[in-house]
């Protein structure tokens, strides 16, 4: 298994497109955690663009008390698509370069294989998610520093809770993008699949059975997008008004990670299944 | 002796289509086994199955004696299994570093396997880059990696250049001297005529021969040139088998007969310009065979 997750590790650290994954990543939580936000802070109380928010609750919002929202708040929707693209492309390349077939053909068995793929996954998302912290942290500091703000910190408690909610719903959406990638044999009708799903249909399905179909509440609440947004609503503690897109208070969080942890295990065991007994052709 | 691949009544279904029906195949040990066939015959496939990567439909199948795909099976089993493929952004080397971790290889393994396919100099270049020739030599290198006891090849002189196909035949065949055993799938009859011992033709799914290189190539025939050619043959059919091949005319014969054979042509008034005996080609056999196939299964 070790030999199988070193090798899983080598793929991944040298493939450029997971990097260009994980720097859009982390520039796009950037860019709406701080870069926004400190323009319209910088452009005073006028700026239509705050709706009229405070400049001190604006800086409030970037300062590292909050670092923890910024750094997730994100992961629900954009993050999350970013990390089903990774989950597709790193497991359909096998088929769409037939290097599956060669990899099966070594000492391993398909199940392990499988596996050791999965923890290199997890571990390439958790260094994921360790750098846009770290970038978030910086730039809250920088923005303490400029703005004369506070520089408190979150709990390690609160900081650990926050960053393993984060892992969790962009390891989902990877897993949902490698059960695709198995299922299709393929990486781009999963990346599309998967994208319309995450930015389109969820978005518009939570949409339609609040105003028009409350009865199906049930079935919106369990949809892998509410529950990842409930989650990072929930580890955050952040306020509704402040929460990003995607991020509500739909189902409670204890609720929300049991249902995300549902989905890792039903992908996980969907994938392996599938492996397992499918032709490689 | 214990043969190392041992496969019997293989059959491979794909919804209606009948991809391999009733394979009987024995390979074994320390011999280099041609499995010969034209495209779309069920080589692959077969191969496929043999390194466990698809499950046949019914019949049975041992590999090193063991069920194919098992981690013991695999140690010892080197593939390279239709057209080498590795990821393309990372070098050569990096790709064998990889199957290495997977299969628990060491350092300086790569570096000799690099060496017998003369692939080290390039070894830091991308496999983007490579040429097919290239790849294919990787793709033989990679399956070396294990320094496995059966190796499995499929046709792995694809896309070489004539050079490329010379060394990977003395290659080949070096393997072979070496004790190691080698199954090797081609369609190109002389690749296999010179470097197998033993040899396997499939056809539409069905092994049609199985026999030993010399065996098949053994009988020697006549052959007959001679006008009108449609006379000589119907009068030469009284003697053997025969077929066409160019404008001559193959006699299954003993070739001492060949005086009598040419006293009955010139007795029936038929012109003889050319009478000899030949060792067949496995070329010939081969179309002789999965001619014979295709007729049965028309008829």
């Amino acid at each position: 298994m070790l030999g199988s997750y070193r090798a899983e590790i080598l793929k991944l650290r040298k493939r450029s497109a997971v990097w260009v994954l994980f720097g859009a990543g982390l520039v796009l939580s950037l860019i709406f955690g701080y870069l926004l936000p400190y323009l319209g802070y910088a452009t005073g109380d006028d700026n239509p663009q705050t709706d009229g928010v405070p400049r001190a609750e604006i800086l409030r919002g970037m300062l590292p008390a909050r670092v923890v929202d910024n750094a997730i708040g994100g992961y629900p929707i954009f993050a999350g698509a970013l990390a089903l693209v990774l989950g597709a492309i790193v497991i359909g390349g096998e088929y769409t370069w037939g290097t599956l077939k060669t990899i099966l053909t070594q000492r391993p068995r398909r199940g392990t294989i499988l596996g050791a793929q999965f923890l290199a996954l997890g571990t390439m998302i958790a260094l994921w998610v360790l750098g846009i912290f770290a970038a978030c942290a910086l730039c809250s500091v920088g923005i303490a520093a400029a703005e004369d703000g506070s520089t408190s910190w979150p709990g390690v408690g609160d900081l650990l809770q926050g960053l393993a909610g984060g892992w969790l719903v962009l390891m989902m959406w990877c897993l949902a993008g490698a059960v695709l990638a198995i299922a299709f044999r393929n990486v781009a009708l999963p990346i599309g699949l998967g994208v319309v799903w995450i930015l389109g249909i969820e978005t518009l399905l939570a949409g339609v059975v609040s105003s028009l179909l409350p009865s199906l509440k049930w079935l919106a609440n369990v949809l892998p997008g509410t529950n990842a947004g409930s989650l990072v609503f929930s580890v955050t503690g952040m306020a509704a008004s402040d929460a990003p897109p995607g991020v509500r208070d739909a189902v409670g969080g204890g609720r929300a990670l049991l249902t995300l942890l549902a989905y890792c295990a039903v992908f996980a065991v969907l994938a392996a299944w599938t492996t397992r007994r499918r032709d490689v052709t | 002796m214990d043969a190392l691949v041992e496969v019997s009544g293989l059959t491979k279904r794909y919804g209606g289509t009948l991809a391999v029906d009733g394979v009987d195949l024995t390979v074994l040990p320390g011999e280099v086994y041609g499995f010969l066939g034209p495209n779309g015959a069920g080589k692959t496939t077969t191969l496929r199955i043999l390194t466990g990567l698809i499950a046949p439909t019914s019949g049975s199948v041992r590999v090193l004696g063991g069920r194919p795909g098992d981690a013991r099976v695999l140690k010892g089993t080197g593939s390279m299994i239709e057209s080498p493929a590795f990821y393309p952004y990372l070098s050569g080397l990096d790709n064998l570093r990889l199957l290495a971790e997977y299969a628990g290889v060491s350092r300086q393994r790569i570096d000799e396997v690099l060496e017998l396919v003369d692939l080290a100099d390039r070894a830091r270049d991308r496999f983007s880059t490579y040429s097919l020739g290239m790849k294919q030599r990787l793709g033989v290198a990679a399956a070396l990696l294990k320094d496995p006891e059966l190796v499995i090849l499929d046709e792995p002189t694809n896309g070489l250049d004539p050079a490329g196909m010379r060394d990977m035949r003395r290659l080949i065949r070096e393997l072979g001297t070496e004790g190691r055993t080698v199954l090797l799938s081609s369609h190109l009859l002389g690749e296999v005529q010179q470097i197998c011992d033993r040899v396997g033709i499939i056809n539409a799914g069905r092994m049609v021969a199985e026999h030993n290189v010399e065996e098949l190539r053994g009988e020697q025939e006549l052959v007959v040139r001679a006008t009108p050619r449609d006379d000589a043959q119907r009068l030469l059919t009284r003697f053997g088998n025969v077929h066409q091949y160019d404008d001559t005319l193959r006699v299954q014969v003993d070739p001492d007969r060949a005086a009598e054979v040419n006293r009955a042509l010139v007795e029936a008034g038929i012109e003889v310009s050319e009478l000899h005996t030949t060792e067949r080609a496995l070329e010939d056999i081969f179309f002789e065979l999965t001619t014979a196939k295709e007729k049965t299964d028309v008829g």
